[in-house]
């Protein structure tokens, strides 16, 4: 029993490497056999990191993007959450509010880039505002459907109690589509770390879109290139992992299939 | 026991007068409920039995003031009823204990009106009288069936109802279990006397947890007959009488009672 | 009394439409254009006959990459979650490119496309390649035992057990799947244009504004990308309510 766990175990580790083996020696020995200059192999790559990470810049640009992120979206969590759990309280607003916001959710958050440098000018204000946009609308529409979707039978127990509208919003309602404002917080939180590398290609010259950017532009550094965008990928994981951890915690739990 | 039973009427504690009931789907109206008089007396345990879908929860749930009928009206205690009250809990099946509180935190649900330590004696209490106490901490998911249900009971009892309305409470519930759950109830209740009104599709059980078995036909739903168990409790299940009551309400709803 | 209900929303829109105008209107020097200004840039743009060319440059990328990438995603994705070994071997790398910006693809893909539209399509095909993969994959892993099991219990062969089991279990969440990123791939459309191409709504946003100052079409473009992608969710919603796919959608 606990062998076969353990196999289990290991080939969770034992077959990605292999194939991360035989993924990096195909790049390595296709860029020597097409005789790239400009493309990377993972030498490149790995002395461009080395590089990055020597220069002292990548820390710096990391800390900026994060700290876009974290503003942008925690400002798009007080607006969003509040907002959409009024919205699925009452279903009339929702009613009046839903075209609009159907008709907004589809522009891309980079769209909004000429507006928000006309609002905010050129710079940090800018990109959260953009990351904000980003955010907002995963949570609102998450908080909202999580209240519509609340068992009948959790508002009714409530009422019969005989609570306050109000308290039946904080201490049921709330509690109850909890499960799902915590999904669309993990989308949200996504989309607003694809939206900060965009928009720091376009509208800020620091953090790790601009890197990917100027990379380019100053002398077709595609050694950095690449090395930004593994970061990007690793520091993205890693925000995803973080916050799965939040679906653990026991008052949440019941929300979540959970495996085994 | 015929003296009593006058009692009960004068002084009844629900009392039901001419409800009706109908819905609008597509264009149709559906009579679910016609014509239903129903008196409960104080401390009475009733139990409304009928097969699914005939109308007997929607009975409950106008009872308890959640649905409001399309006729007739509802008395407690003689102020008519307008919707959901403290003073009378609604027990669903287990499904209706909150997911996101501890058996602590839905035992205290009801109760935040008191002062912490008023609180917190209340809780054990209850937590103790259901027979959870060690789970004081543990989340509904980390109980059985059986557990999770004894947990609403305690919730419903915390804040001391002087009544109570279940719904099938141990439909969801495996038969050895349902039974556990009967006698459980049945000590609650003589420990706390409160009036129940208790709604099943299980002959069995009615007949051996009622004062009075309220028999409704299939749609739309009317009182068929009542039927007083006059066996006190605890309850031979073998005896005579008991058969004798049951077998008659196999009839009553028109099962011969063969398999 | 129905109706008014029904036309609340409009006149919401209406309302923020009125503030939108006054608020404009009460600075001296605005550079935002108020709503008739912007109906204005639209009667333009469509008398230049550039919204006309520019809603079909964007569709068309949008349209290839979205397609090319359904094409080799799904059935990757279906076998990938059919072969569990297949699946814990790649999870790690999906896992990792998932959060990357496909907008961070800009620079390879100019590099191997060169500035132009397949640059775009490529980006788009990136885009829509990832999660249409995790899609198939979880919907794979979604299908209950049940079904799989009651197929080998009626004894049918494995092509039979696909095409009578599997492909009706996942086709649900396959249709839900190609909705979510259908709408991705419009919002990366539009970033993509705005650097990488010379053509297109995205296109048009960066140039109105680069070339003048024209806020005006700026937000007429943004109103267009906002009704387009609303038309295409409507298109694909409305594959979800064909009757012989609908059983998946009351679960959740």
């Amino acid at each position: 029993m606990s062998s076969t766990a353990w196999t289990r175990r290991l080939e969770r580790v034992v077959w990605p490497l292999l194939l991360g083996l035989v993924l990096l020696l195909a790049w390595h020995y296709s860029v020597a056999w097409t005789g790239s200059k400009v493309f990377p192999s993972p030498l490149d790559v790995r002395k461009g990191m080395a590089e990055l990470a020597r220069r002292g810049v990548l820390w710096g640009y990391i800390a900026d993007s994060l700290r876009r992120v974290g503003v942008g979206f925690c400002s798009a969590m007080v607006v969003g959450i509040p907002l959409g759990l009024t919205l699925g309280w009452y279903p009339a607003a929702s009613q009046v509010v839903n075209p609009l916001i159907q008709m907004v959710r589809p522009i891309s958050p980079i769209a909004w880039i000429p507006i928000s440098i006309v609002w905010f000018g050129v710079g940090e204000r800018s990109a959260i505002f953009l990351i904000f946009l980003a955010a907002l609308f995963p949570i609102v529409v998450a908080a909202m459907n999580g209240v519509r979707n609340v068992p009948s039978i959790f508002r009714r127990a409530g009422r019969n109690f005989g609570l306050s509208p109000l308290r039946l919003l904080a201490t049921v309602v709330f509690p109850a589509s909890l499960p799902q404002i915590i999904i669309g917080l993990r989308i949200a939180l996504g989309i607003a770390w694809l939206v900060v590398v965009a928009a720091e290609m376009i509208a800020v010259d620091s953090g790790l879109g601009y890197l990917v950017i100027d990379a380019r532009n100053s002398g077709k550094r595609y050694d950095l290139v690449v090395a930004a965008m593994l970061m990007i990928g690793l520091i993205g994981l890693g925000l995803d992992i973080g916050f799965r951890q939040l679906e653990t915690v026991k008052a949440i739990r019941w929300g979540f299939r959970h495996e085994g | 026991m015929q003296a009593s039973t006058a009692k009960k009427a004068i002084d009844a504690k629900l009392r039901a007068k001419g409800i009706g009931m109908s819905f609008k789907r597509d264009g149709n109206t559906t009579a679910v409920l016609e014509n239903i008089d129903l008196d409960v007396g104080e401390g009475e345990f009733l139990c409304l039995l009928g097969p699914s879908g005939c109308g007997k929860s929607t009975l409950l749930n106008i009872v308890a003031g959640f649905l409001e009928p399309t006729s007739g009206t509802v008395m407690i205690d003689g102020e008519s009823v307008k919707g959901p009250d403290a003073r009378r809990i609604f027990v669903f099946q287990e499904r209706g204990v909150f997911p996101w509180l501890t058996v602590e935190g839905n035992v205290g649900f009801g109760l935040f009106r008191l002062t912490r330590a008023e609180r917190e004696t209340r809780i054990a209490h209850y937590i103790k009288l259901v027979g959870l106490q060690g789970f004081e901490k543990a989340y509904p998911q980390e109980l059985s069936g059986g557990m999770k249900q004894r947990l609403e009971v305690a919730r419903a009892l915390a804040v001391k109802p002087d009544m109570l309305f279940l719904d099938e409470p141990f439909g969801a519930l495996d038969s050895i279990t349902r039974l556990i759950m009967r006698g459980e109830l049945l000590r609650i209740w003589e420990a706390e006397r409160k009036t129940i009104v208790f709604v099943t599709h299980d002959i069995e059980e009615a007949v051996q947890l009622a004062d009075r078995v309220v028999v409704m036909s299939t749609r739309p739903a009317r009182i068929q007959k009542i039927v007083e168990i006059d066996i006190p409790h605890p309850r031979d299940i073998s005896s005579p009488r008991y058969l004798e009551l049951r077998d008659g309400i196999f009839e009553e709803i028109g099962l011969a009672h063969k398999i | 009394m129905n109706l008014l209900v029904r036309l609340r929303p409009l006149g919401f829109i209406v309302l923020l439409l009125a503030a939108w105008h006054v608020a404009v209107n009460r600075q001296a020097v605005h550079l935002l254009p108020d709503p008739l200004q912007v109906a204005g840039g639209f009667v333009e743009l469509i008398q230049r006959g550039l919204l006309l060319k520019y809603v079909v440059a964007s569709l068309f990328r949008v349209t290839w990459g979205f397609c090319l990438a359904a094409i080799i995603a799904i059935p990757a994705g279906l076998a990938i979650g059919w072969h569990r070994r297949l699946e814990m071997a790649l999870n790690p790398f999906l896992q990792i490119l998932r959060p990357i910006s496909p907008l961070a693809w800009i620079p390879i893909s100019i590099l191997w496309f060169g500035v132009g539209d397949v640059a775009a399509i490529f980006l788009i095909f990136l885009a829509s390649l990832l999660p249409l993969t995790l899609t198939a994959i979880n919907a794979v892993e979604g299908i209950p035992a049940v079904y799989v099991n009651a197929g080998r219990n009626f004894g049918l062969s494995p092509v039979r057990l696909v095409y009578s089991v599997l492909y009706p279990a996942v086709i649900p969440r396959l249709i839900l799947g190609l909705r979510i990123t259908l709408g991705i791939a419009w919002l990366v459309v539009v970033a993509a244009e705005m650097i990488a191409v010379n053509s297109g709504l995205g296109f048009l946003i960066v140039d109105a504004r680069n070339a003048g100052n024209r806020y005006d079409l700026v937000v007429a473009g943004m109103v267009s990308i906002g009704l387009i992608g609303l038309l295409l969710d409507m298109g694909m919603r409305s594959l979800e309510s064909v009757r012989a796919f609908r059983w998946g959608y009351s679960e959740d």
